[in-house]
């Protein structure tokens, strides 16, 4: 036998070999793509004189925001206009997830509902708002509902809202010197109700007897908001109220038509998503859990909410979170009603000072972590849900 | 062991169902007044439905202007094609009925339905008075072409065979009447626009990114680390920004990393955007496909003596691509309707119509009219993936094996 040891395979029909030859392969081909791309780009920003670098974020900004959530006048940096860019973004995917979320579980389980007409009306709902562009949506919503709104003067005013084509004027909330005392005990409040829940539960369930853990948990808040009003003499907040002035309303909190638009936009077509999800993954749980939760005499509120629900969550989860981060990216749709998000501040920052490239970098990072986030604190989520595996 | 009674006596015994539960008032009663609660919400549904009825058609027949649609009705289908060339339209028109009538005669089902709703648009724009008399002629060709296509495609010999190779081949051909090349008058593709540029946009994005989107798949779930990873990154990235982004990207960075004087029109490039973005969609659909194969098969291919690549080609891609194909329909209606985001960045296509055409001063403020115009024409083609989609996914038997 040590002949055929001597006849070595060669190396080009090798199984060790040929993975690693088709690896550096890979890699020089990608090498060689990337440097003539990149050697391009270099020569073509040489020609026009431009240097790549981040500096210019620290150049002033010189064009106007309407929207901000912190302070900022056109004289500050571009990186500060980018920040409220970001933080633009994040308000109306914040806002757009929660309100998706409320229509979608509520179409969701109207769809699956016994009243024939509330469920064709669901489903007519979802048939018309998932298979019609977002984009379409959102000019509707701008165009065609917003600004055709009348005028401040003629708004249209249901109690202290105004509705106009300025945008919808609500009441808001204006801290006051209780605003710190009121935010404390409400915490404190919280906490004990917390505490209160878990032992008068625990005990409920090891006794046998009703403990009523929700009517605990509720006094403590309670108890705790009228210590508050004891202590400081006044409401937790003062109201301002939207006045009409000369030009606009005055006072209260302005929602910009941009705002409004893309917000409902989002909220109406995501909603059809999630609605669809929570009607897979209630019709998910098995008919069997229902029955037995009936043969239990368990009633039929208390079934949804211990039976099937905490089933139907788990499957529910997982894609609602791609919705949430297609939400999210959807939110950069603003640029086409104006709406100062992130791609707005970042396109106006790229017609005025270039750095095209790095702009867009900027942008792909933002995007990307905020893509992280979203899941990391959904898998999290997801994780307290899961069953847990014996 | 024969019962003692007697069939009539049991007939007699048979009761009929109590009266309450049948005809329209049973169904009415046992649907929607089966309960206080349920009673509610009808009547609440009844005024809604009420309430958007009453508005929608007051809006439709008296309040709206129609004719901003009607007087730019070719500009939104063709956008500036010019109207001496308009004929290589109706010919790839014509071709796609021709296909359509074809497939539909031969494997029936959702193909047949669909090309109902095909000849029932021809048939709309046939009646309506908008439409010119050389539209209306062509419109009528194409719907004999369809019938035509139905009647004879069960007869013609290895007739899967051709319509196959005649979808295949159409795609290149439409691309290649539209443009011209020389041999035609050259029609350049930043003329073209409206719902032809909306549908070739998508068309392109949706053929060209499934090869790509298999090979990334491939690559990921390949244990050859440096190919792996790559993939990886890339769809990561890819599925993590927004759609716009890459467009911005397609339209600023592309020019940039050519060599100078080399140039791609922007129709191109954001065709290249689209697809690079789609591909990594597909390439998750088509690996969520893969990992739904049990490893026995993928043994049994070993075992068989088969190499990787026939293992992979003729064993697993085929059950894994069938497993994923609603996924696959879902992602490309939703690349459809995500063709819209090139109007941001310049471009013509049906949504970038109604912006021009709504600010041309003779139709100021017709907002409305246009976009529910424009909606309605995505809608029918969203709903009809959609449902052709659902058809499939059943005819398939998906989840139930």
């Amino acid at each position: 036998m040590p002949k055929q040891n001597n006849v070595s395979t060669p190396f080009w029909r090798d199984n060790r070999v040929i993975p690693i030859i088709l690896q550096i392969l890979f890699v020089i081909f990608v090498l060689i793509i990337g440097v003539f791309f990149i050697n391009n780009a270099l020569n073509g920003l040489a020609r026009q004189g431009m240097e790549v670098g981040f500096g210019f974020l620290n150049g002033t900004a010189s064009f106007n925001i309407t929207e901000t959530l912190i302070d900022y006048q056109p004289t500050d940096t571009y990186k500060r206009a980018l920040l409220v860019g970001i933080l633009n973004t994040i308000k109306v995917s914040v806002i757009g997830i929660i309100l998706a979320t409320f229509i979608g579980v509520f179409v969701g389980i109207s769809r699956l509902s016994t009243n024939w007409l509330v469920q064709k009306l669901a489903g007519l709902y979802i048939e018309i708002f998932r298979n019609t562009p977002l984009l379409v949506q959102i000019f509707i919503w701008y165009f065609a509902v917003f600004l055709q709104l009348p005028q401040v003067k003629e708004s249209i005013t249901i109690g202290s809202f105004h509705l106009s084509n300025r945008g919808a004027s609500i009441p808001w909330f204006e801290a006051n010197s209780g605003t710190f005392v009121w935010t404390i005990l409400l915490i404190l409040g919280i906490v004990a109700a917390i505490v209160l829940w878990r032992t008068k539960l625990k005990s409920q369930v090891q006794s046998g007897k009703r403990k009523y853990p929700f009517v605990y948990a509720l006094g403590s808040i309670i108890a705790a908001l009228v210590i508050a009003y004891i202590i400081t003499q006044q409401g937790p907040a003062n109201v301002t109220v939207p006045i009409l002035g000369n030009f606009n309303f005055e006072g209260g909190h302005t929602l910009t038509p941009e705002f409004l638009a893309i917000l409902i936009g989002l909220t109406v077509y995501t909603a059809t998503y999630i609605a669809e999800i929570v009607r897979a993954g209630i019709l998910s749980v098995s008919k069997g859990q229902v029955e037995a939760a009936k043969a239990l005499g368990v009633k039929g509120s208390t079934t949804m909410r211990l039976v099937i629900f905490p089933q139907a969550i788990r499957i529910i989860i997982p894609p609602v979170t791609s919705q949430y981060l297609n939400l999210t990216k959807n939110s950069s749709l603003a640029i086409a009603v104006g709406y100062a998000d992130l791609v707005f501040v970042g396109n106006t920052t790229l017609n005025q000072a270039g750095h095209a490239v790095e702009m867009i970098l900027i942008m792909i990072l933002v995007y990307l972590s905020l893509s992280i986030l979203t899941s990391w604190f959904m898998n999290f989520f997801n994780k307290k849900t899961q069953i847990v595996e014996r | 062991m024969s019962s003692n009674l007697k069939p009539e006596q049991t007939a007699l015994q048979t009761l009929d169902p109590p009266k309450s539960t049948l005809g329209v008032y049973g169904w009415l009663r046992k649907n929607l007044f089966n309960s206080f609660f349920n009673t509610l919400l009808t009547i609440i549904s009844i005024l809604v439905i009420y309430y958007i009825l009453k508005g929608s058609i007051t809006w439709v027949f008296t309040t709206a202007q129609w004719a901003v649609i009607t007087e730019n009705y070719r500009l939104f289908m063709v956008g500036q094609y010019s109207s001496e060339q308009l004929w290589r339209v109706w010919t790839c028109l014509g071709l796609v009925s021709l296909l359509f009538g074809l497939s539909a005669g031969i494997w029936k089902g959702t193909i047949r339905n669909l090309s109902i709703v095909l000849i029932i648009l021809y048939l709309v724009h046939t009646l309506v008075p908008f439409v010119s008399s050389t539209g209306k002629m062509w419109i009528i060709i194409n719907i004999g072409i369809v019938i035509i296509g139905y009647l004879t495609g069960p007869k013609i010999p290895k007739n899967k065979a051709i319509t196959l190779v005649g979808w295949s081949l159409s795609f290149p051909l439409i691309i290649f009447l539209l443009n011209g090349f020389g041999v035609f008058p050259t029609v350049k593709t930043n003329i073209w626009g409206g719902l032809l540029l909306t549908l070739l946009i998508s068309i392109v994005a949706i053929l060209v990114s499934f090869p790509i989107g298999i090979l990334l798949a491939l690559g990921r779930t390949s244990k050859l680390p440096i190919i792996k990873y790559f993939c990886i990154l890339y769809i990561e990235i890819i599925r993590g920004i927004p759609l716009i982004t890459v467009f911005f990207m397609a339209q600023i960075m592309i020019p940039l990393f050519l060599p100078e004087g080399f140039e791609i029109n922007n129709v191109i490039r954001v065709m290249i955007g689209a697809t690079l973005f789609t591909a990594a969609y597909m390439a998750e659909n088509v690996r969520g496909g893969l990992q739904s194969i049990p490893q026995g098969q993928f043994e049994a291919a070993k075992a068989m003596g088969l190499n990787p690549v026939h293992s992979m080609a003729f064993i697993i891609m085929p059950q894994a691509l069938r497993a994923v194909i609603p996924a696959m329909v879902g992602q490309s209606i939703s690349m459809f309707k995500d063709t819209t985001l090139v109007a941001i960045v310049g471009l013509i296509d049906l949504l970038g119509i109604a912006q021009t055409v709504k600010s041309n001063p003779e139709f100021l403020g017709r907002h409305m009219e246009v976009y529910v115009f424009i909606a309605l024409v995505y809608w029918i083609i969203a709903y009809s993936m959609s449902y052709s989609s659902r058809r499939l996914e059943k005819s398939l038997g998906v989840g139930e094996r």
